[in-house]
């Protein structure tokens, strides 16, 4: 019993990290965070490891045999230009009949006899591969064609090859590269699903202490303004790991399985963006979400209080990926990326896609950045005026007003 | 200055048009328990409230030891809401650890405290359940550990006895007593007035925002109406209606309560009972807390 008591004054730093220190544990344990993190990041793996299947290595392997061996470069080529990535192997006519049988390779070209080929398959030609092969025998009876003529098949190739259209662009395109169009989608559904679910653990988590009536206990020694942080700062906190942990691990696996080919500096800026964009995003709805759900004091209530605010969160999201992967010059989304409601579900994926201009990177950023001191502010107020009047629902406005 | 008294001086509140304190000013000395009565919605959750600083007072202020509470003071503040608080789905040890924290306490000696209250108050066996899997009366004795856990020096508990079974009652009763006789300052508010008589040194009743009396239970006895219990077999209906100062409060068969007014003397009662025969019993009546309290509030409500 009255052991001495220690220095009892709390200083303002060490209310906010025990408030969310207690966050933190708390959400590390709950397993609803486990398995989503878990689970996204299995689905990410999963999707690399998909799109290096369906993309990696060759469509279709041609045999050749020793007396078709001159078309395998001009198969190649013919392939190519029809999109058809294709290997040819060389093979004597009796070993590729047998490959095809069991499917080891997909065709064997046979004979060639004046713009002829003939080819071996196992039962039908894949459409792809017909187109290229039909491009080849065009080909190849245009060459003889030209022979026949007194002409040199390479000269004439070497001409028709030289004969291009010359672009004449009054403003530069950005090259959008196809790969990062898709990185940027990816972005924006992790930083829309991390925005939804820490954004409504912070909004539930001020409706627990509310419904709970801990609140009290808490406040007779903490101010609101230290448990309105400790929680923002512990749920954003573990919600920044998991961005970290989940967008290195996906883009690692997506450049170890050589899914991505782009430079290594620029899927790291790519990850750093979505963790500024993650942390500005998560500051900004968090405040709003933790004033709103202090006006409810019901679990219920928190999805109907937070809604309005939700809404931008969703709309970015949504115009985003079904507008920017097709179209990453638009000039809506443009202008609606810069706007900070919508700049945290829209910034970082054009961020991805590449070709934002610097200025509108930075001009997004600093706006966010001056509006979350005033939510701080405006989320502090709403917060202590209303998080002690339990019962019905606080009207926005008599929370505004001092206590 | 360095008394370590809890002062609540001229506190007022009101909420919109209507005034939930007016001028509410009472003192608890160290090592006193102080019992806090009143009609629901009179103003003892409220004064509470403020005196915690979840409520803001819009005049008056509330001294400890001499000093304004202000935040830091207020951790040494041992609280127990009526609306009874902790986190559902966190363990009874970690939330009492987590709240002896918040006060101030290291995270060592914060768990030796939880240990030590979760022991005394018989809930050591629960520490690693989740609060909301405890009975009510176990959850009514881990609320009482938080209030206690940071090693208090005021206790200020908002009807800490109500809903709990009368072994919780004796458990919860010796703590307080042991916690005043620490000389600390213990204040708490109670419907169960035989309780309040039985523990208090001093109690404080309080309608419509206003404390109306203020003083030990004997103290107030005086200050009320003198009650006189006369059996005089002898007497005729209606023999004391003629003394001066004196109302006849029941008569019931031969037994005459009488109210005296102030500075009748109670010998020349006696001598008028005398008058009619014999008189077999003749006493002056201890009123019990129950019936001071009903007398102040609806003396009070007359007037």
């Amino acid at each position: 019993m009255n052991a001495p008591r220690g220095d009892v004054r709390l200083g303002s730093w060490e209310a906010v990290s025990l408030v969310a220190g207690r966050e933190v544990r708390t959400k590390l344990r709950s397993k609803a965070f486990i398995v989503t993190t878990a689970a996204t990041l299995l689905l990410l793996v999963g999707f690399a490891l998909v799109m290096k299947l369906i993309s990696g290595g060759s469509d279709a392997t041609i045999g050749v045999t020793q007396q078709t061996a001159t078309l395998a470069k001009p198969l190649e080529a013919a392939a190519g230009a029809v999109g058809e990535n294709i290997d040819t192997v060389t093979v004597s006519e009796q070993d590729g009949r047998s490959q095809v049988a069991d499917e080891s390779i997909d065709a064997l070209v046979v004979g060639n006899s004046g713009g002829e080929l003939r080819v071996v398959v196992k039962k039908d030609l894949d459409d792809k591969l017909r187109n290229a092969l039909n491009v080849l025998a065009g080909q190849l009876a245009l060459n003889q064609e030209i022979v026949d003529l007194g002409g040199d098949p390479a000269q004439v190739n070497e001409a028709v090859a030289d004969a291009t259209v010359s672009v004449e662009p009054l403003e530069e395109p950005f090259p959008y590269d196809g790969q990062q169009l898709v990185l940027g989608a990816v972005a924006g559904i992790l930083i829309y699903m991390s925005l939804l679910l820490n954004g409504q653990m912070v909004a539930q988590g001020v409706v627990e202490e509310k419904s709970s009536r801990v609140v009290e206990l808490l406040l007779s020694t903490i101010r609101p303004s230290q448990l309105m942080a400790g929680k923002v700062v512990g749920i954003g906190f573990v919600g920044l790991v998991q961005m970290i942990v989940i967008g290195g691990v996906g883009v690692a696996a997506a450049i170890a399985f050589d899914v991505l080919t782009i430079s290594i500096s620029t899927a790291v800026g790519t990850v750093i963006w979505l963790i500024v964009w993650y942390i500005l995003g998560f500051l900004m709805y968090s405040l709003l979400f933790a004033g709103l759900a202090a006006l409810v004091s019901r679990q219920e209530d928190v999805g109907g209080v937070i809604s309005p605010a939700l809404m931008f969160v969703i709309v970015g999201y949504i115009l985003g990926i079904s507008v920017l992967p097709s179209d990453p010059d638009n000039a809506l989304v443009g202008a609606l990326s810069i706007i900070p409601v919508f700049a945290p579900t829209l910034m970082p994926m054009r961020l991805a896609m590449g070709g934002v201009p610097g200025w509108e990177a930075a001009l997004s950023v600093a706006l966010v950045a001056v509006l979350i001191p005033v939510l701080v502010w405006l989320a502090g107020r709403i917060y202590a005026n209303a998080v002690m009047r339990s019962g019905a629902r606080v009207r926005l406005r008599d929370a505004l007003r001092t206590a | 200055m360095g008394d370590g008294r809890l002062e609540i001086d001229a506190v007022s509140k009101r909420f919109g048009d209507v005034v939930a304190l007016r001028e509410m000013s009472f003192d608890v000395r160290a090592g006193e328990l102080f019992g806090f009565v009143g009609s629901n919605g009179a103003g003892k959750t409220t004064t509470m409230r403020i005196a915690l600083g979840v409520l803001a007072a819009d005049s008056g202020e509330v001294r400890f030891d001499g000093q304004p509470v202000t935040l830091e003071t207020r951790r040494l503040i041992g609280y127990m809401p009526e609306e009874r608080g902790l986190y559902p789905k966190m363990k009874v040890g970690e939330q009492l650890v987590y709240l002896a924290r918040l006060h101030g306490l290291s995270n060592g000696d914060a768990t030796r405290s939880m240990v030590e209250w979760t022991e005394r108050l018989g809930v050591d066996g629960r520490r690693d359940d989740d609060v909301q899997n405890l009975s009510l009366g176990n959850q009514q004795r881990v609320q009482l550990a938080a209030a206690l856990v940071h090693n208090p020096s005021i206790l200020v508990l908002d009807e800490p006895f109500s809903g709990l079974d009368p072994l919780a009652v004796e458990v919860m009763s010796k703590v307080l007593l042991d916690k005043a006789s620490e000389g600390i300052p213990v204040v708490f508010s109670s419907h169960q007035l035989e309780l309040v008589e039985r523990l208090c040194h001093r109690v404080g009743i309080i309608r419509s925002g206003q404390m109306v009396a203020n003083g030990t239970v004997d103290e107030l006895r005086a200050s009320g109406t003198t009650e006189i219990v006369v059996d005089a077999p002898g007497a005729p209906v209606g023999w004391a209606d003629r003394l001066n100062g004196v109302t006849v409060r029941s008569h019931d068969g031969v037994r005459t309560v009488l109210a005296l007014g102030d500075g009748v003397d109670d010998q020349a009662v006696l001598a008028a009972a005398l008058a009619t025969g014999p008189v077999t019993e003749f006493s002056r009546r201890r009123q019990s807390l129950t019936e001071l309290y009903r007398n102040v509030v609806t003396q009070e409500e007359t007037v």
